[in-house]
């Protein structure tokens, strides 16, 4: 078996996120990450190929970014995957959610995998849809937050929880399922594997090297337009305690419920 | 012309309220751009009565098409087909986790824009506009479609029910085919309830607890805290420790939880991830607890308390009863 794991690029949860007020498109400066949903993913994998129902052969990367997504690539191998590809091009910039399953999906058919799994949002655009785009576009079944996982032959027995309860649904590969973050734990990587990482196979592919149509990809293709950008309605700030002394803390919460007859 | 076509989950021999929103809200729309608004509905002998029913909430028509419920794919191949068919150029789902994954898998097949999480939608010169918050939801961005079909997908809880009296739809039977793909997944248990049933809905106070308790036995202090409540007063959960097996489902708060809103509630360990907000955010009064100054809880909780729930909770739960006491 072979599994393709997408991963992303995401700014790191500790700097703050701001849009690009002439774009409209989010600005992606500063400090980066893994998409730390992805890690699970990746230990997902990682769990299949550990769990021997089905040999893994590989465990490879994949991810559309600018060039400075290779160092999300690097963590996932460090996390396990064997190998990875890199998807970048200018000419994706700026794609919407539609357009960016489009094209990793085209480089997805190059690797023909078995299983494609991805983590169940990212941590900036939060859209929580790209899994079903590119099933849709490999023509492959899918399911979402998925949160347990068992291989049987040629299948995956997969739970999640959906609007009325918890759902098991068997779902035959090759599949794109996207995996909650409640589904594992995910390991650190060893010095050794972080160490090791950048000498792994990375390919960087370019939109045409994986016969993405120019005409759907990108900002200005993007079927989804964005128009403006504006502030939520103002809404009064609450109140902060920082609890130093915790009697003194109840006291003023206390207070606090008393005074809107809350007790 | 510009109809609009409305994804409507249903299950049991009901309509999910969610879907009743989001008919309502497309029948609004639908009138301002001159069209009509029409449903669909899957599934294994769906009753027409059922589907007619939509008619109460402004729809002129409701396709019933027959095929496996509870997955997207079988919904994506059938309102393709129906889209395919003509006179839509819009697409709604409401909130919730299949129109996610419809909404999404039909962007890709027919080449359409898609806007999720969608707050607002609004119609000018004969197009509609979707307001999407994003960042956190410190944004509220707006979309356009330039494709022939747009696709909108709101939040849960975002589109308001109204019933107008309309009576009830003309139902259509839609014949359409599976793709190869949408064969390839089976439900095998769909639905299924774990842990006690409890009843959240109705309480006054509600105390919710998050992966902050650290461990299943952390929802001991906010099963204390809602005693000394008592009365109205329950626990609730997040999805992440309902997932984790620390408390059970019918608990659970937010995107595919329940809806709450209490005159309090509390949030003990909670960060705030957008699926447990939809689920709490009209509650009356918010206090959070947690010990990361950058949740994103404390954006809108009335009160936010920075520190350790395990030494504030106990005695905050002390402090209560003192004060019922009293």
């Amino acid at each position: 078996m072979k599994i393709c794991v997408l991963v992303k690029e995401v700014p790191d949860a500790a700097v703050e996120k701001k849009l690009n007020p002439s774009t409209g498109r989010m600005d992606r400066s500063g400090e980066k990450n893994l998409n730390p949903y992805d890690t699970h993913a990746i230990e997902a994998a990682m769990q299949i190929r550990e769990g021997g129902v089905a040999p893994v052969e590989e465990i490879v990367a994949v991810t559309m970014g600018p060039e400075s997504a290779v160092r999300a690539l690097h963590k996932a191998v460090s996390l396990g995957a064997d190998r990875s590809v890199h998807l970048c091009d200018d000419a994706l910039a700026g794609s919407d959610v539609a357009a960016t399953g489009y094209a990793l999906a085209q480089t997805l058919t190059r690797e023909s995998p078995d299983l494609v799994l991805l983590g169940q949002q990212s941590d900036d655009g939060e859209c929580y849809t790209i899994g079903a785009v590119v099933a849709e576009h490999l023509g492959m079944p899918s399911l979402t937050q998925v949160i347990k996982m068992d291989v049987e032959s040629g299948a995956l027995r997969c739970e999640r929880q959906a609007e009325y309860g918890y759902d098991t649904v068997q779902v035959s590969l090759p599949a794109v399922i996207s995996v909650g973050d409640a589904i594992n734990e995910p390991r650190y990587p060893s010095l050794k594997a972080i160490m090791g990482a950048k000498k792994k196979q990375l390919d960087t592919v370019a939109a045409a090297d994986v016969e993405i149509d120019a005409a759907k990809v990108g900002g200005d293709h993007s079927a989804a337009q964005w128009v403006a950008a504006k502030a939520p309605p103002a809404k009064a700030a609450g109140e902060i305690i920082e609890d130093e002394d915790t009697g003194e803390t109840v006291e003023k919460i206390i207070s606090w419920l008393d005074e809107r007859k809350l007790l | 012309m510009a109809n609009i076509l409305i994804y409507a989950l249903h299950y049991d021999g009901a309509i999910n309220k969610n879907s009743l929103g989001a008919v309502s809200e497309g029948a609004r729309l639908a009138a301002e751009l001159g069209g009509e608004a029409h449903a669909i509905l899957l599934g294994e002998n769906v009753p027409h009565e059922l589907a007619a029913s939509l008619g109460n909430y402004g729809a002129k028509k409701v396709l019933v098409a027959e095929g496996p419920e509870g997955l997207a794919q079988p919904l994506v191949d059938a309102m393709a087909k129906a889209i395919g068919d003509g006179g839509y150029k819009y697409a709604l789902f409401g909130g919730g986790l299949l129109g996610f994954e419809i909404g999404a898998g039909l962007a890709a097949r027919l080449g359409a824009g898609v806007a999720m999480e969608v707050t607002a939608v609004r119609a000018e010169g004969g197009e509609l506009i979707a307001e999407r918050p994003i960042l956190g939801d410190s944004a509220i961005s707006e979309i356009k479609y330039r494709s022939e079909v747009g696709i909108i997908i709101g939040r849960l809880n975002a589109f308001e029910t109204k019933e107008t009296g309309g009576g009830d739809a003309q139902v259509e039977e839609l014949s359409f085919e599976l793709s190869a793909h949408s064969t390839q997944a089976k439900m095998l248990v769909r639905g299924e309830q774990r842990g006690a049933d409890v009843d959240i809905e109705g309480a006054n106070v509600l105390i919710a607890g998050g992966r902050g308790l650290g461990k299943a036995e952390g929802f001991k202090l906010c099963e204390e805290l809602a005693a000394a409540f008592g009365g109205n007063a329950a626990v609730a959960a997040t999805r992440a420790v309902v997932d984790a097996g620390w408390y059970p489902y019918a608990a659970q708060i937010g995107q595919t939880g329940k809806t709450v809103a209490p005159k309090l509630y509390l949030a003990a360990g909670i960060s705030g991830a957008i699926q447990h907000k939809v689920g709490m955010q009209s509650s009356e009064n918010i206090v959070a607890i947690n010990k990361d100054s950058n949740a994103p809880i404390f954006e809108f909780s009335d009160l936010g308390v920075i520190g350790d729930l395990n030494k504030i909770l106990p005695k905050l739960t002390e402090a209560v009863k003192a004060k019922k006491g009293s």
